[in-house]
């Protein structure tokens, strides 16, 4: 089976304190670290176990500046075979639609039965799989939490529902399905894995070899447009604790008794 | 003269001539034993390298200490005292043996060049031999058989009960005693018969007890006895000889060469591979020990070697709090599974991974490397570097716990294993009231010290341990010590990060380290922090001198740099936990004790397992975040032991140590009888500025 599976590049927010900037635009970059997005390894965790059962290959793509090879490199050292980097000056402040469109591009020039991504991104609104799927006119399965293949033609997908209920669904493919963590443990990859895939080839696909007009992409082909980030006033009802850890537990600990939460 | 019985060389058994089976059974016995060594030796061959040839003095010391000398056997004593009494007796019968098996075909043999005089000291040496073995044989029979201690038992998952094979083998060399002893006092009865020169027997000895119960008995009958038990003797003999390589008698031939080959140096870890440079390390096909030839042949010796006494998992604080791990059975499965792929007949097998096969991830993931197996073990056998090779296998393929992947991921990132950025390093020392009472200086381009204060992770970040950074800062200043920090160039020492078998990342981290480190030109390296003390010093290399803050205090007291006033409240009974870094593997035990003495009018208890047995916290650097199988944690049974010592505070060296203490008087509903303080801290407080 051959999988597709879209990665992007986020700042971590385990690893980072993240704050708007002044002006309000963006947050705070300069001393950011970056990753993988969390969603993103288990669908990568989850193309690995399927090829590694029933063959094939795993293919992660990502659309980003040159340092989101790292997070290819990173994948394709947990057992991804093969990165693509989708970069172009076009393609920078894309909104959703946008990234829909450059890799709705790549994934024509192949052929690919499974496309996975994310559930959503740390970063992102969780509508790149969804737009993704309309635009190729296949279907699509949100929120996924199992996959099981049943022939070359179809597959079953278990999917979380409210309240803790699961569904399964059969969906053909080829199919895109966004992923939730969760489904697998993803593995591990050390330095030294990472090392291994580092002279490996990662090619780089820009605007016109993906034939993408550059109006459709980008600033220009956004629809949506950021126009503020700011860190939320406390409402009414919500209160902030400060102090140290000790200081803080102790008094949320009072606050939960004296409103009954416990005894 | 005519012998007063006729030895077994001249002797006729129906119509064959004795010597016939005297001959075949010393002969087809050693053909046989030396095959199957033959064959236990296959494994070794195929290996991985590990050089333990030098040192030679050292080596041929611990042979003789813990070899010989069954140096360690008395730490449990009933079972150590039976067992220097066997092996002391094994080892004066030792020649008795060989002396009897060739008396078997060269009547009268004695050995000779040893002098008239030793032989008739050894004639009586032997019966008592004998008879002590014999006794102990009793003793350790019916401890094993019917009071059967604890610590022998087989817990279901890892297989039946060994009683019968301990039982078995005592048996054996009870049979062994009273053949020799029969042998030899069934001569002299005849000859005191024939009234001829009787054959001296030791008073109260076996033999000659064995003497006045035959006395009256008719010669064809001690003939009949005299041939039976020597027959006896050749036949267990070599029977016990060809047993010793199928089960944990093994060790009664591998340990001696064992203590010869155990580790010499403490608190350090075995290179991936011996052999192969840090820069190489890149390009070999696999980590550590994934099938069971991954392992060193020392590692397979060590499994041979395993006496199966229990001692190592009776210490291990992962198998007191009921985690998935027992040191013996790291041992004796792996033993097994090289019997079982290495038989003595038929095909060899090659074995696949060990993980999921004979070890479970989470048994492997359950060590917290504190040594106190090690320690124990009276033959010398290792651990730690046996579970470290198998973790960087598990790491190598990808296989780490969900709970360590996120903490390695951002020491990967930010050197510290929460992800906070570096700035926020040394944060601690900008605490106002502090910062104005006690500036410390980050080192640097612009700032120079003649001593590096080196934080560490925990002691950096985390907000209660900050306090113990606070502490050692006064107490350098007030000591008049020149010093400083790196900030936010310092990164994880990585202790923990090796032990887990990251080796990469802390190759990584330990350059990083090293060149900020030798960049800034200090003296000398003081650590508060025992993880990182242990790394810096065993684990790294080419850096100035580390020391342990409680050797600095130490030392600036008795040279009267730093002087302490009587003890704040004098109701307090304190009582000392040694932490595994700073004591079992780097030999610092007295230092802190001493320097809580200092403090005029401290009463200070010692709990029950102290210095080298002392009781694992719960495990320092990434053991915070892994989340263990287990039924109770290894720091309420340390908060227990205090309790039952008497003491009411814990004084402790190690960050690590005082989270998991401070979290377990918590959990253990101690708060109001029990605290925990740093070493420093508490020397600080009593500081006369």
């Amino acid at each position: 089976m051959e999988i597709l599976v879209c990665i992007k590049m986020v700042p971590d927010t385990a690893e980072n304190e993240i704050e708007p900037n002044s002006d309000g635009t963006d947050i705070e970059r300069d001393d950011l670290v970056y990753s993988v997005n969390e969603w993103d390894n288990y669908a990568v965790e989850e193309a690995i176990q399927i090829r590694d059962n029933i063959g094939g290959s795993v293919t992660v793509v990502t659309a980003g500046d040159e340092n989101s090879e790292e997070i290819l490199r990173r994948e394709m050292a947990m057992g991804a075979d093969k990165g693509i980097l989708l970069s172009d000056e076009a393609f920078l402040n894309s909104d959703g639609k946008g990234i829909a469109t450059i890799l709705r591009a790549e994934i024509e020039k192949g052929k690919y039965d499974l496309i996975l991504t994310g559930a959503q991104a740390d970063d992102g609104a969780a509508q790149v799989g969804g737009m993704l799927a309309a635009m190729l006119d296949i279907p699509y399965a949100s929120l996924v939490s199992s996959i099981e293949i049943i022939d070359d033609t179809r597959i079953k997908v278990g999917r979380e529902i409210e309240g803790g209920n699961r569904e399964m669904n059969e969906i053909d493919l080829p199919c895109v399905l966004s992923i939730q963590t969760g489904i697998n443990e993803p593995r591990y990859v050390g330095i030294r894995g990472i090392r291994k895939v580092a002279s490996l080839d990662i090619p780089v696909h820009n605007a016109s070899e993906l034939n993408i007009s550059p109006d459709t992409v980008g600033e220009a082909g956004s629809m949506v447009k950021k126009i503020d980030y700011f860190v939320p006033e406390p409402g009414e009802g919500a209160e902030i604790l400060e102090g140290s850890n000790e200081e803080i537990i102790e008094k949320l600990v009072d606050l939960l008794k004296s409103n009954g939460g416990i005894k | 003269m005519e012998p007063a019985l006729i030895p077994p060389a001249k002797a006729l058994i129906a119509t064959i001539p004795f010597i016939f089976f005297s001959i075949l059974i010393p002969v087809a016995g050693s053909i046989c034993f030396i095959y199957i060594i033959y064959r236990r030796f296959i494994p070794l061959l195929k290996a991985a390298p590990d050089p333990r040839f030098d040192h030679i003095p050292l080596r041929l010391f611990h042979v003789i200490k813990i070899g010989l000398g069954q140096y360690r056997q008395p730490r449990y004593r009933l079972a150590g005292i039976l067992h220097i009494m066997i092996f002391a007796g094994f080892v004066i019968l030792s020649l008795r043996s060989i002396s009897l098996v060739i008396i078997g075909f060269s009547p009268g043999f004695v050995f000779q060049g040893l002098g008239e005089g030793f032989n008739h000291i050894y004639h009586i040496l032997k019966d008592y031999a004998a008879t002590m073995v014999l006794i102990a044989c009793i003793i350790a029979g019916v401890r094993r058989g019917i009071f059967r201690p604890k610590r022998y038992a087989v817990p279901e998952k890892y297989g039946h009960d060994h009683t019968t094979e301990a039982l078995f083998v005592l048996a054996l060399i009870a049979i062994l005693m009273i053949a020799e002893s029969l042998f030899g006092a069934s001569l002299a009865a005849a000859q005191a018969q024939k009234e001829m020169y009787v054959e001296f027997t030791a008073p109260l000895s076996l033999a000659w007890f064995f003497k006045l119960m035959l006395i009256n008995v008719r010669i064809p009958t001690l003939q009949g006895i005299h041939t039976a038990s020597y027959l006896v003797h050749d036949l267990t003999f070599f029977f016990f000889l060809c047993f010793l390589p199928m089960g944990k008698h093994f060790h009664v031939i591998t340990s001696l060469p064992n203590t010869f080959f155990m580790r010499l140096k403490k608190g350090n870890i075995k290179p991936v591979r011996y052999g192969v440079e840090e820069e190489d390390l890149d390009n070999l096909e696999s980590f550590g020990v994934t099938r069971f030839e991954d392992f060193t042949w020392k590692n397979m010796l060590d499994f041979y070697t395993c006496a199966d006494c229990g001692r190592c998992s009776d210490q291990c604080p992962a198998n007191a709090v009921s985690r998935p791990l027992s040191p013996r059975f790291i041992s004796i499965k792996a033993r097994d599974y090289a019997f079982r792929h290495y038989p003595l007949f038929g095909s060899i097998t090659n074995g696949e991974s060990l993980i999921g096969d004979i070890y479970t991830e989470d048994e492997i993931w359950s060590c917290t490397t504190c040594g106190a197996c090690e320690e124990e073990c009276p033959l010398g056998i290792e651990y730690i570097d046996k579970i470290v090779d198998l973790r960087r296998s598990m790491v190598d393929s990808g296989n780490v716990p969900q709970s360590l992947q996120k903490p390695l991921r951002a020491l990967e990132k930010r050197g510290n294993p929460w992800g906070k950025t570096e700035n926020k390093r040394a944060a601690w020392i900008k605490d106002k009231e502090f910062a104005r009472s006690c500036p410390v200086k980050v080192l640097g381009k612009k700032e120079t010290a003649e001593v590096l204060y080196f934080v560490d992770s925990m002691t950096s970040f985390d907000e209660r341990m900050q306090s113990i950074g606070r502490a050692v800062s006064k107490i350098l200043t007030v000591a008049g010590i020149d010093f400083g920090i790196l900030g936010k160039a310092e990164k994880d020492s990585g202790n923990e990060i090796r032990r887990f078998g990251e080796e990469m990342l802390f190759q990584e981290l330990k350059q990083q380290n090293t060149d900020a480190i030798i960049g800034l030109d200090v003296k000398n390296i003081i650590t508060s922090d025992p993880h990182a003390f242990n790394a810096l010093k065993n684990d790294y290399n080419n850096l100035p001198p580390i020391e342990h803050i409680s050797r600095t205090i130490i030392k600036n007291i008795r040279q009267g740099r730093l002087k302490l006033k009587n003890i704040e409240d004098n109701t307090r009974i304190y009582t000392y936990h040694d932490p595994c870094y700073l004591g079992r593997h780097n030999g610092i035990y007295d230092a802190p004790r001493d320097a809580l003495d200092a403090i005029p009018g401290i009463k200070r208890v010692e709990m029950s397992k102290c210095r080298d047995r002392s009781f694992c916290c719960g495990g320092g650097g990434l053991m915070l975040f892994y989340e263990a199988e287990e039924e109770q944690r290894m720091g309420v049974l340390r908060v227990e032991m205090a309790k039952e010592a008497g003491a009411n505070v814990i004084v402790t060296a190690c960050p690590f140590c005082m989270a998991h203490i401070e979290d377990a008087i918590k959990v253990a509903g101690l708060e109001n009888e029990m605290e925990v303080i740093d070493l420093s801290e508490l020397i600080e407080r009593h500081l006369i500025i």
